[in-house]
């Protein structure tokens, strides 16, 4: 065994080398994210994406020893969304005025995410079980894959369409808000948060607080909603 | 920095035993988001039992500083899912163009219908009570 052998054996066997590349590549796409003056293009979590994986990719490294050192972060997902009742109870007030608007907006935006992803689907001719996991996609990863599941759809196709429905929210909706004129923050953060769970509030907290802090709650809200409507809405396809 | 993160790993945990035990279909950070908000009220609420009750760290501000740290870098705790999808985007393989379409159309369509339901809704209310 040659020396620079067995230091990539060891590498490779603990998790610190692939928690370490995580890290990197978060700092090196956050650096990105800021020369940019925080372009929606360059999403911080879309580059750092595409970095790890490359990085998986030229090394030959299975998802699974990566993911061993990668958990430690991976983990963090769960104590973070305890924390967005921070941001919530801060701005109780903002919130709390803003109850009617919310639920309206819950109610459509859940409705629509819904039906145009299965009338959508069926237009173009897409297979049942294949729009039956397409139906969750604005909703938190670990529920999408219930909701999936439950209805007869594939889990891991559901997942794969959860993060793209994440990324594609968190990239436009900056420009859509922009484009539509609507500078409500508020708004704009729970319809971030709505469409696109966990990533579009990251991005909304990139923006302001108040706009993360109402994308906190519309992530939760539309995971509830959306596990009640979608077997109703699935129910309308032939 | 320990104690506000004790907290909040408490709350997680009772939340995702309260989702298994109850059955309902909300994640069990949501629920123990919901249990921290429940927190704050109370200890604000009894703000004066709370600061001989509760440890320091949890009245003084430390848990807030703790949570807020853990929001700013929200972004970075996806990398691992997402490095994760990058593996499986063979499941696209068959129908990918039109599910690239329809992600695409109908988050951009759910991102309009909510924001202007949103500010409309508002601005209604608005006029209700300026009248």
């Amino acid at each position: 065994m040659t020396g620079d052998f067995a230091v990539w054996v060891y590498l490779s066997r603990t998790p610190l080398l692939w928690l370490t590349v995580t890290l990197l590549a978060y700092a090196v796409a956050d650096r990105i994210a800021t020369a940019t003056n925080r372009h929606p293009v360059a999403n911080p979590v879309l580059i750092a994406i595409a970095l790890t994986a490359a990085v998986l990719e030229v090394t030959h490294t299975p998802y699974g020893t990566y993911f061993e050192g990668a958990q430690f972060v991976h983990f963090l997902l769960g104590p973070a969304t305890v924390a967005l009742a921070f941001p919530l109870y801060e701005y109780r007030a903002t919130v709390l005025r803003a109850l009617a608007p919310m639920l309206a907006a819950l109610a459509v935006g859940s409705v629509v995410a819904l039906t145009s992803a299965l009338t959508l689907g069926h237009l173009l001719g897409v297979p049942r079980e294949v729009i039956v996991s397409l139906a969750p996609k604005s909703v938190t990863t670990g529920v999408a894959m219930g909701i999936a599941q439950t209805l007869g759809g594939d889990p891991t196709l559901a997942a794969v369409l959860v993060m793209l429905t994440g990324m594609t929210g968190g990239i436009l909706v900056t420009p859509l808000m922009n484009a539509l004129r609507i500078r409500d923050m508020r708004a704009r953060g729970f319809a971030a948060g709505l469409a696109a769970h966990g990533v579009g509030t990251a991005r909304a907290f990139q923006v302001d607080v108040v706009a993360g802090a109402f994308a906190g709650i519309a992530l939760g809200l539309n995971a509830f909603l959306t596990a009640m409507l979608a077997p109703i809405a699935v129910s309308f396809l032939k | 920095m320990i104690v506000g993160l004790t907290l909040i790993l408490a709350a997680q945990l009772l939340g995702e035993v309260l989702a298994r035990l109850t059955g309902i279909p909300v994640p069990g950070p949501v629920i123990g988001m919901a249990l921290m908000l429940a927190f704050l009220v109370v200890r604000d609420r009894y703000a004066r039992a709370a600061a001989r009750i509760l440890p320091n760290p949890l009245v003084d501000g430390q848990l807030e500083t703790t949570g807020r740290g853990l929001l700013a870098n929200l972004s970075l705790l996806f990398v691992p899912a997402g490095a994760g999808i990058v593996g499986r985007l063979d499941v696209l393989a068959v129908n990918g163009v039109a599910l690239a379409i329809i992600v695409v159309v109908s988050t951009l369509t759910t991102l309009a219908a909510t924001a202007f339901t949103f500010v409309w809704v508002a601005r209604r209310l608005r006029m209700g009570e300026g009248a």
